[in-house]
């Protein structure tokens, strides 16, 4: 198929009509593209690199942001922090650790949920049971408590430094292991429908091994739902993130997220230094907000029986 | 059966309406107050800290106490003084009894004393002087030192009496060693004379204490009941201010001031406080803890401090952390202390980035180094703020310093020096210290400068072990010279020594900053005690 051939049937395809369509969609869309970009090139775009301390000074501190204040400097168009921090290129650096504990959460809890669910569906009797009560036990709680609780206990069983150090894998795995149940559940839900029909029964008269007919065969039929799902976690993750962060469990201070941003910010809410807060504030919003929208589209666009 | 009946419920009514009685004729008067941090210890010997020993001041008496002057006025002893120029006697207060009922009397004394400057207590520093601490009688004990010691009542004002039957009763006759997280029953538990009596301990969440009906004193506050809750958070504390959730926020941020004055319902209390955060260095070990140069260590080198010294802008810091309420100084001690000598008080200047890094070269660091610094996050004002924008200054001469800022009660235990006198476990680190027992310059230097010894108890919180032969010599020589003038000579020279050494970075005074509701009348002295027997609710 050619490129031409491709982009006219993609042009032709429901998806892009459904995509067109929806204004709302498309600004989704727009700004989450433009979020992405901004905050992964932030290393070429940010006017300052504000953690590293030798750029710093504390005469900068405090500067209010560009048209509020007189002593404002187009040098730090949002305004610097306490520290001298520009805060437009700390959103920028806050926003890529967001996003990249985001999306590793969140692809950490799709390949562990698929596993899973592909094996307890797959596999049945005593491994499904199994795997299915622990996912019910774990529905229970609220995902923010599993990751305070996996955070927590990597605390104890480590230095203070040393957390600083592996504090991002501590949550993306916190993250993760709290969000794998939504996708076991459905991919084990599409498994139970998938493997009665003549494909898969086939796949096993060849002799196949069953690893082989779960990945080859069944897993791509049942892709459909679990990005829907994936999609939404995105928005999710980044939110739990921010709250382990806002709570001073995230991410620390030297290497902060969006949530970290916020809960430094938060320190000086009531003394006139507003900007410090805000921004980050507006940014984590305006994020979440169009990662959900995309989310919602892609449930609805994806869905035969909403067409 | 009917009549039994009848007979509980008229037994009930009579009791509600006795209990309703009491409470309409004395009006319920209770107190909250917040702090950033908790309170480490319900201990009074556990660590040497202001706000600890403050705060325990209101559970447990001292023998002779500060008034609201800060001069000494009788507590648990009524008459005090010297015999000879080495002995001391304290006449004590008779009929005074303990929180449980039981009498107080000497054998308390002498038990608390020697507590206090044993075992994990972190107050030995006040016992240089002692020889021997005996019991006369019931309601005398004296005190014989090595040496005339003109200042030890004073010294004591801040050593609290407990128990004798109740630590030992509990196990908590010896005191526990704060550096080694040590805990016993003193620690959430507590027995004094004083005017009030700890009714409820959660560490880290809320201490709720009552008055004591049977106190000595005659109270001159009219409360009830004081809570006290540790929020960490300054902007989650001052919205409890506001909402009138708390009564009294003691150490308001610096830069929620301005927010609090121009409420109506709020006011705020400040004055400039005689406690000195300054910066300290590991003089003693000879290969640094946490650094990437191995087998010496930089800060032996004079040139290593002044170049760190010298790159530490202490006016950026006053206007943007503190919003100019610090007082920078140069000086381990602050004006109004006996002993500061304006004249030396002048930070040497600034010293431009390439200038400090040719310092270091010829130390024989071209290309700076690396090292750990530990700094509280609950305890001075803005301390972790402070010591993040030192990271930055450092950073812009070479120096990558690692900062590990947590609260108080880890932080002090990881700092301090050991009970068997080995340096803390440190390599740079934040601290303040007042000498608000004597009120004089002397204690900084026994403390804080003179070379750390565990028999003479000298240095004991001099952290990293800074040690000048001549400075001990002139700072033993000061103890007990009585002609002021020569006196005055010799601190001039220790200052001169220690300043020029660059031994520490004294950064500022912090400003003592306190605010409360409209309602509530209190009495700040300089030395940011907070003693609550003169709060009064309106």
């Amino acid at each position: 198929m050619s490129l031409a051939e491709f982009a006219r049937r993609a042009a032709d395809s429901d998806i892009w009509y459904s995509f067109r369509s929806s204004p709302v969609v498309v600004w989704a869309t727009g700004v989450t593209l433009f979020i992405l970009l901004a905050a992964f090139l932030s290393p070429v775009l940010a006017p300052h690199t504000p953690f590293d301390p030798a750029t710093l000074n504390l005469m900068d501190a405090l500067k209010p942001p560009v048209f509020f204040g007189d002593d404002a400097d187009w040098t730090f168009p949002l305004g610097t922090d306490e520290q001298g921090r520009d805060v437009l290129s700390s959103i920028m650096y806050g926003t890529r650790l967001s996003l990249v504990v985001g999306f590793a959460a969140t692809a950490f809890a799709m390949v562990l949920g698929i596993a899973l669910g592909l094996v307890s569906g797959y596999v049945g009797g005593a491994v499904d049971a199994f795997i299915m009560r622990l996912a019910d036990v774990q529905l229970t709680f609220p995902a923010l408590l599993v990751a305070l609780l996996i955070d927590g206990v990597v605390r104890g069983l480590i230095s203070v430094q040393r957390h600083d150090e592996i504090a991002i894998y501590v949550i993306v795995g916190a993250i993760g292991l709290s969000f794998w149940v939504q996708y076991a559940r459905t991919v084990r839900g599409s498994v139970l429908v998938e493997k009665n029909k003549e494909y898969v029964q086939a796949a096993r008269v060849i002799g196949l091994s069953p690893v082989l007919i779960m990945v080859r065969h069944v897993l791509p039929n049942v892709m459909g739902p679990v990005l829907v799902i994936a999609t939404i976690n995105l928005g999710l993750a980044i939110l739990t993130e921010a709250t382990l962060s806002f709570l001073g469990v995230g991410l620390p201070s030297t290497e902060p997220s969006l949530g970290t941003l916020i809960r430094l910010g938060n320190d000086v809410l009531l003394s006139g230094t507003w900007w410090i807060v805000i921004f980050p504030g507006i940014t984590l919003a305006v994020l979440v907000l169009a990662v959900n929208l995309l989310g919602d589209w892609l449930r609805d666009a994806l869905n035969p029986k909403l067409r | 059966m009917k009549a039994e009946l009848r007979r509980w419920a008229l037994a009930g009514a009579a009791a509600l309406a006795l209990g309703l009685g009491a409470a309409s004729t004395t009006e319920a008067k209770t107190f909250k107050w917040a702090n950033a941090g908790d309170v480490s210890s319900m201990d009074p010997y556990y660590r040497n800290e202001t706000f600890l020993l403050a705060f325990l001041e209101n559970i447990y008496d001292p023998l002779v106490r500060r008034d609201e002057k800060l001069g000494l006025e009788p507590a648990l002893a009524v008459k005090w003084g010297q015999m000879s120029p080495t002995t001391w006697f304290f006449d004590l207060r008779p009929n005074v009894k303990f929180h449980d009922g039981s009498p107080f009397t000497a054998d308390d004394v002498v038990f608390s004393l020697n507590r206090a400057s044993s075992g994990g207590s972190n107050l030995k520093g006040n016992f240089t002087s002692v020889k021997e601490i005996r019991k006369v009688n019931d309601h005398r004990v004296e005190v014989d030192t090595k040496y005339p010691d003109p200042l030890l009542a004073s010294k004591w004002a801040l050593i609290l009496i407990m128990s004798k039957a109740w630590a030992e009763k509990n196990n908590a006759a010896v005191a526990a060693d704060a550096t080694k997280n040590e805990e016993n029953f003193a620690t959430r538990n507590a027995m004094g004379t004083g005017g009030f009596m700890l009714k409820e301990r959660r560490a880290g969440e809320k201490t709720v204490l009552v008055p004591n009906p049977n106190w000595w004193d005659k109270p001159k506050h009219n409360l009830t009941e004081v809570i006290f809750t540790p929020i960490p958070n300054p902007a989650t504390r001052v919205a409890a201010l506001k909402a009138g959730d708390i009564d009294m926020m003691y150490e308001v941020p610096p830069q929620d001031t301005d927010g609090l004055k121009r409420d109506a319902n709020l006011k705020v209390i400040e004055g400039p406080e005689t406690r000195v955060v300054y910066l300290g260095f590991d003089h003693e070990r000879d290969e640094l803890l946490e650094s990437n140069i191995k087998g010496k260590n930089p800060f032996k080198d004079r040139r290593v401090r002044e170049a760190f010294h010298r790159s530490i802008d202490v006016q950026a810091i006053r206007r943007a952390v503190m919003r100019g309420q610090s007082f920078p100084t140069n000086l381990m001690v602050a004006p109004g202390i006996n002993g500061y000598v304006k004249e030396l008080d002048k930070r040497p200047p600034l010293l431009k980035p390439e200038e400090a890094k040719k310092l270091l070269a010829d130390a024989g660091y071209p290309d700076g180094f690396e090292t750990g610094m530990d700094c509280p996050n609950d305890r001075y004002v803005n301390d972790e703020k402070i010591c993040q924008a030192v990271v930055a200054m450092l950073a812009r001469i070479g120096i990558k310093v690692n900062l590990l800022a947590q609260t108080r009660s880890k932080y002090f235990s990881k700092i301090l020096r050991k009970a068997d006198n080995s340096p803390g476990e440190t390599s740079f680190f934040m601290l303040g210290w007042s000498p608000a027992t004597t009120y004089d310059v002397h204690n900084v230097f026994e403390s804080l400068i003179q070379t750390p010894n565990k028999e003479t108890k000298k240095g004991l919180f001099n952290v990293g072990g800074y040690s000048n032969k001549k400075v001990d010599e002139l700072s033993d020589k000061m103890e007990q010279e009585t002609d002021t003038e020569k006196r005055d000579a010799m601190i001039y020279e220790a200052t001169k020594l220690y300043t020029e050494d660059y031994a520490y970075i004294p950064l500022h005074q912090q400003a003592v900053i306190w605010a409360a509701r409209k309602n509530i009348e209190l009495h700040q002295p300089a030395d940011n005690r907070f003693p609550l027997r003169f709060v009064q609710v309106k």
